[in-house]
């Protein structure tokens, strides 16, 4: 299996995880690493640096697709019966086609992501509160008709009052469906999707609002559209935004090293570019006037922006199941810190119960 | 699910909150939480590791009974372990560890009527955590100061099974002995289970899609038998029972290897206290759990779904409010 050379310079090849002392730290690699890590290096053993969870399987672009979709659609849904109520035909229509499409697509991505995609009706067996995805599936399998039947209804003209209801259903089930991702992710044993699991949501459904926000400014770049009628799409944006990147920064910093992957290696790469893509496109969005073609790219920037964070968050879950690091070290600080406080609390009970 | 063995496709959704009625977290019997009447005592592994010699009959074993395909046949050079971890197609792995840790004189020779373990061990095979660092490789040690490690790891069968608890099809189901088992006629497939899990057990089978873990040979022992791997340990280090009898038996052998002297033996995952409400197949071990590849203090995840599903609440409320915000913005502002 090695695939090592001996040169004249020495060993080359070698594979470090196989020889690496165990629990050594890191060693940065590239010269213009000087950035510092936030927590100091973690002494910690492993078997042989194999990683103790398994990692997921859960494919790209399926996942972070349909994690992005969901948002994408559960935001659409509610931009779509704003905009009905207070008449803004256009958007309504751009917005009903898009949660539509998104709602569709995000359940196709979970269908092909499955290992047995012609079993996919197995999820509807039974209704788990314990299990995100049974959930999701069964709200997806209430609100992608009702989008459907809403963005037809819009398109063609016809039935109104079925298509004024379910706009009305598909926005109750919206948020909903932009949310409960973050539940999916967080409800594993993935250390930086399962620390994360009080902000996740908040993450999840700002991006949502901004994805959708971005959506209703595209429907600038159609001619003849005012300001006045993709507004609140930017309004929902920089509404978004601002909570995604808020409840970003406050799961970072609250979760310590576990949240090292969500700055890190490819998956930092992602966060980091949602980051700036948001940015750009709210800024774009707060300043572009009477711009129809600047309102369009700020748009097109913050629906990146949203895809970038949603893969980015998944990669990061990838690599954090990946490192026995983030595994072993916090569950060892948990294991120091109840030791301690049963010291403070007296004498401990015998034995090496539980390690 | 079914209780009597009768596995009905039914159409017509069940409503399951049984991981809210049974509590999802602390001591249960995880059989009663089921809904099992009357069910047998739940049965588990306690694979003692003191004894273990590395033989790999657990593995073969394993494989020919339930039909687990080849997955390769690696030198992965971790000492004498081919098969690297649990996952779809290793059920039971052996794990090597080599220390350079004094243990005693380790005699090529074959008499060892002279050699009194019990005396020697006072000399210490203790790992200190600062010091267990180490791999076959690792300089330093005097040559003739190696402890050989070895461990048969399994699905831990938890009190609390987040692989099961997370299964959206309930093809993951638990049995009247308390063991969990993959149904593979109603798995779709969907991968949750395996980030799911704290020990890195579930996985996916390549070109099938599938799901597959340990079963405890719920056939086998349906018919009054014991598992293969049980079946085929020569040396006991792997034992079959009523977990009950199984914790008494360890607590036995740990404090007489404590009192022996054999300061880091220790039981994992006996503790119905613990993260995942005790194992139903536990382990004595002679150092830390993830020196073996076992996480030193795992937690089932949903143990926090309640509180999960509450921010998921507020955050979609949120949403809702926000949109709101944004067209409230838009009339206020008079731009319509």
């Amino acid at each position: 299996m090695s695939q090592a050379d001996v040169t004249r310079q020495g060993l080359r090849g070698k594979r470090p995880d196989r020889d690496a002392i165990t629990g050594s730290p890191r060693r940065w690699r590239g010269k213009h690493r000087a950035e510092r890590p936030m927590v100091p290096k973690a002494e910690f053993t492993s078997y042989y640096g194999k990683p103790i969870l398994n990692q997921p399987v859960w494919k790209s672009p399926d996942i972070p697709g349909y994690l992005f979709l969901g948002g994408l659609a559960g935001g659409a849904s509610l931009l779509a019966a704003g905009s009905d109520l207070t008449g803004r035909g256009v958007l309504g229509r751009t917005a009903k086609t898009g949660a539509f499409a998104a709602g569709v697509l995000s359940m196709v991505a979970l269908i092909h992501d499955l290992g047995r995609p012609a079993r996919f009706l197995n999820m509807m067996r039974m209704f788990k509160v314990t299990s995100p995805m049974s959930v999701g599936s069964w709200l997806l399998a209430g609100y992608v008709p009702a989008a459907g039947t809403a963005a037809l209804t819009a398109l063609t003209g016809r039935l109104p009052r079925i298509g004024a209801a379910a706009t009305a259903g598909s926005a109750l089930l919206g948020p909903g469906v932009a949310a409960y991702t973050a539940a999916l992710i967080s409800n594993t044993a993935v250390p930086a999707w399962h620390d994360g699991y009080p902000e996740m949501p908040f993450v999840f459904t700002g991006s949502g609002m901004m994805a959708a926000g971005g959506l209703g400014l595209l429907t600038a770049a159609i001619p003849g559209t005012g300001p006045g009628e993709t507004e609140p799409a930017r309004n929902l944006a920089l509404i978004g935004a601002a909570m995604e990147t808020a409840a970003f920064e406050r799961m970072e910093r609250r979760i310590g090293m576990t949240a090292e992957p969500y700055s890190e290696g490819r998956s930092g790469t992602y966060v980091k570019a949602g980051k700036a893509l948001a940015m750009l496109g709210a800024a774009g969005a707060a300043l572009s006037g009477r711009s129809r073609v600047a309102a369009a790219l700020s748009g097109a920037a913050l629906l990146t922006a949203s895809a970038a964070t949603r893969w980015g968050i998944f990669e990061a879950g990838l690599a954090s199941a990946g490192d026995p690091k983030y595994t072993v070290v916090p569950q060892r600080q948990r294991l120091k810190e109840r030791a301690k406080a049963r010291q403070a609390d007296g004498p401990a009970p015998n034995g090496q119960k539980g390690a | 699910m079914s209780v009597d063995g009768e596995r009905a496709v039914t159409w017509l959704p069940e409503i399951r909150t049984g991981g809210f009625r049974g509590a999802l977290y602390g001591e249960t019997d995880p059989a009663d939480v089921d809904g099992y009447p009357d069910h047998p005592p739940r049965m588990g592994f306690f694979t003692d590791t003191s004894v273990c010699i590395g033989c790999k009959a657990c593995e073969v074993a394993c494989k020919e009974w339930n039909h687990v395909p080849e997955d390769g046949l690696n030198l992965l050079g971790m000492s004498y372990d081919n098969t690297g971890g649990l996952g779809a197609d290793t059920w039971r792995h052996v794990a090597f560890i080599e220390q350079r840790k004094p243990v005693g004189v380790q005699d090529a020779g074959v008499r060892h009527d002279g050699t009194d373990v019990l005396t020697l061990a006072p000399e210490g095979s203790g790992t200190p955590p600062e010091e267990a660092a180490m791999t076959p490789t690792t300089p330093g040690g005097a040559a003739d100061q190696l402890r050989w490690l070895m461990a048969s790891d399994v699905c831990k069968h938890c009190t609390h099974a987040a692989c099961l608890d997370v299964c959206p099809t309930g093809a993951l189901m638990r049995t009247e002995f308390g063991t969990v088992v993959v149904q593979e006629d109603v798995c779709n497939g969907c991968g949750y289970c395996i980030p799911a899990c704290p020990y890195g057990v579930i996985d996916q089978r390549k070109g099938d899609g599938r799901a597959w873990k340990c079963t405890l040979c719920y056939d086998r022992v349906s018919d009054g038998m014991e598992p293969a791997c049980a079946k085929a340990c020569p040396t006991n280090s792997i034992q079959f029972g009523p977990l009950d009898e199984l914790r008494e038996r360890a607590d036995h052998r740990v404090t007489e290897l404590l009192a022996a002297g054999v300061a880091d033996a220790r039981l994992y995952g006996r503790d119905p206290g613990d993260g995942v409400g005790g194992d139903g197949a536990f382990f004595l071990l002679l150092d830390e759990p993830e020196v073996y590849g076992l996480p030193p203090d795992p937690v089932v995840t949903t143990r926090d779904i309640p509180s999960m599903w509450r921010h998921v609440g507020a955050a979609a409320a949120v949403m809702a409010a926000g949109a709101a915000a944004a067209f409230a913005a838009s009339i206020l502002g008079g731009q319509r």
